[in-house]
């Protein structure tokens, strides 16, 4: 094999594949297709409620353009980070999808299901053995936080991706998984080089973000033995040195070292070079092996719930002693939450926060500019408790202070906010928080994830065994 | 000059749900090595920008991309009570005014 090929269909499954580029790009022979279907860029909240965060619909739509074009290439499909989270409940839920893709279509599809949720006592076990390790920066872990997490996914490598493709998979559905590795997997396999199938799938895992201006259109990448190139496929795309470059940037903390389950991916050392005006040849890239083989963990854990109000203020004099002004608000409201909750809620027990748009909202304590006041300003008070009823009736007990607390310099009853709706609280529901970053050592590369192997869609068959 | 107006994009981001990432990237050699040989963009300086401690900001010079690169703790986690930017990507407003000699 002189060198392998494949197609980056999307960033993201369920953003919406552009099948003519898919098309196009099919006519060059790949010998997969892959994308990722997770981040946790959407926040805690896939992990946390088991839903994802893209619609089913858009998502049942890039499914049946990548299962169709394999099925009829003969190629293997590769999809990680099943349902954004890549939880047992998200991988179930787009195997379900998948499911009716083929079902819909006639396929015969053999599906590799990979689950990376982590068992609890599994992961305490690790723990006592001193196998968690932080990641900088992260927050306090024990055993309780364990406990407390509603879902830990474990990142997979390229590892359990080759025993399915191995296992004869036409279609590997994953869960929690390393965007890059749904591109390395089969390279290395195949006695590519490590760095440069790894590289080629950094560059190749976000789509068509890789190349000069975004747009529809899918990435094709080629990988011989000592460079790969990459190219886009999409109506007015081009990849340049620079734009491939540049793209290691893009959401990584360092842009030179990766690192991954088997080692970090070293880019110190890469050179680019324009081949045409489309593509762009990459070479001097390196894996470097880790010592110890790693998986990383995310979990999240509940919060509480939450219920909102969100407003604005106009009235210059009050915005010139907000401060002082959102004070008295706030003891009012806990004086209201003391006489209605008593010992039954301590001040521990729930959290109030302002937002303050239009000073320093969105960048908190960063915000240098603090001192410069707007003549409007937007507030949204934040009521987050145990349980939704007590967040609901925290928003009613804000409502009056907010609405009437005096502004000294205003003489007589005053009106001091401006609802934006009626009812004045939105009740959010649950809320989570992301509480690990850390990684953690296996005794071996099998333990933390199982796969099973199935057959979708028709002939209706199913067989089912644990790898 | 303002980095502004020497550079085609200033970003921030989430570099996962726990690091603020922010790139500076340039549309050409001659900008880019323009403000890296002026020493204006480093450590200390974001740092002040930022109020934050130097020894927690990561800088990185990055000729292949002509982009510089600022890594952070975030804060306050991503999602976590308080935040108010999920993304990340509203942060990078107090570099587009630095002066660059």
């Amino acid at each position: 094999m002189e060198e392998i090929r494949f197609i980056a269909a999307i960033g993201a499954v369920g953003g919406g594949i552009h099948g003519e580029s898919l098309d196009e790009a099919m006519a060059q022979k790949p010998h997969f297709i892959a994308a990722d279907a997770g981040t946790t860029d959407a926040g805690p909240y896939s992990l946390g409620s088991g839903k994802s965060a893209f619609p089913r619909e858009m998502i049942k739509q890039d499914l049946a353009l990548m299962l169709r074009a394999g099925k009829r290439a003969g190629i293997p499909v590769l999809i990680g980070s099943a349902g954004t989270a890549g939880g047992d409940a998200h991988v179930n839920w787009t195997l379900d999808i998948a499911r009716e893709v083929a079902r819909e279509d006639d396929l015969a599809i053999r599906t590799a299901v990979i689950y990376s949720e982590q068992d609890k006592s599994y992961l305490k076990t690790l723990l006592r053995e001193n196998r968690i390790r932080p990641l900088e920066p992260a927050p306090h872990v024990d055993e309780a936080t364990i406990d407390r997490s509603v879902r830990i996914v474990g990142m997979m490598g390229v590892e359990p991706l080759q025993r399915a493709l191995e296992g004869g998979a036409d279609f590997v559905l994953a869960g929690r998984c390393s965007d890059s590795a749904l591109y390395a997997a089969l390279p290395i396999l195949r006695g590519f080089p490590a760095g440069l199938a790894w590289h080629a799938g950094k560059v190749s895992e976000c789509g068509t973000m890789a190349a000069e201006t975004m747009g529809r259109g899918v990435i094709f990448g080629t990988i011989r033995r000592d460079h790969f190139i990459v190219r886009p496929y999409g109506p007015g795309l081009r990849c340049t040195p620079q734009s491939i470059a540049a793209h290691t940037l893009y959401e990584n903390a360092d842009p030179y070292l990766h690192k991954e389950s088997s080692g970090t991916l070293d880019l110190s050392d890469s050179t680019f070079e324009a081949m045409d005006d489309v593509s762009v040849r990459v070479s001097g890239s390196a894996l470097i092996p880790s010592e110890a083989y790693s998986v990383k963990l995310e979990g999240a854990e509940l919060v509480g719930y939450q219920s909102i109000i969100v407003g604005g203020i106009r009235d210059v004099i009050l915005i010139k002693q907000l401060d002082s002004w959102l004070a008295g608000v706030r003891e009012r409201i806990e004086s209201g939450i003391e006489k209605i909750f008593g010992d039954k809620l301590s001040k521990s027990q729930y959290h109030l926060e302002f937002h303050i748009y239009g000073r320093d909202a969105v960048m908190g304590r960063l915000e240098p500019e603090r001192e410069s006041l707007p003549k409007e300003i937007g507030l949204v008070l934040e009521a987050t408790a145990p349980t939704q009823e007590i967040a609901t009736t925290i928003a009613l007990v804000s409502r009056q202070p907010l609405l009437h607390h005096p502004v000294p310099e205003w003489k007589g009853s005053i009106t001091t906010f401006a609802c934006l709706h009626n009812p004045a609280h939105i009740d959010r529901g649950a809320v989570y928080r992301f509480n690990f970053h850390h990684v953690a050592l296996p005794h071996n590369q099998e333990e933390m994830f199982r796969t099973e192997f199935i057959d979708i869609g028709n002939p209706v068959y199913e067989t089912s065994a644990a790898l | 000059m303002k980095l502004a107006q020497l550079s085609s994009l200033i970003r921030s981001k989430n570099a996962g749900p726990f690091v603020l990432t922010f790139d500076i990237m340039f549309p050409d050699e001659q900008s880019y090595l323009r403000v890296k040989r002026s020493g204006v963009l480093n450590a200390a300086l974001f740092a002040n920008l930022y109020h934050c401690q130097p020894e927690t900001v990561r800088f990185f010079e990055c000729d292949n991309a002509r982009a510089f690169k600022f890594s952070i703790p975030r804060v306050i986690f991503q999602g976590d009570l308080g935040d108010g930017d999920l993304h990340g990507g509203q942060q990078f407003m107090p570099l587009v005014d630095i002066e660059v000699p």
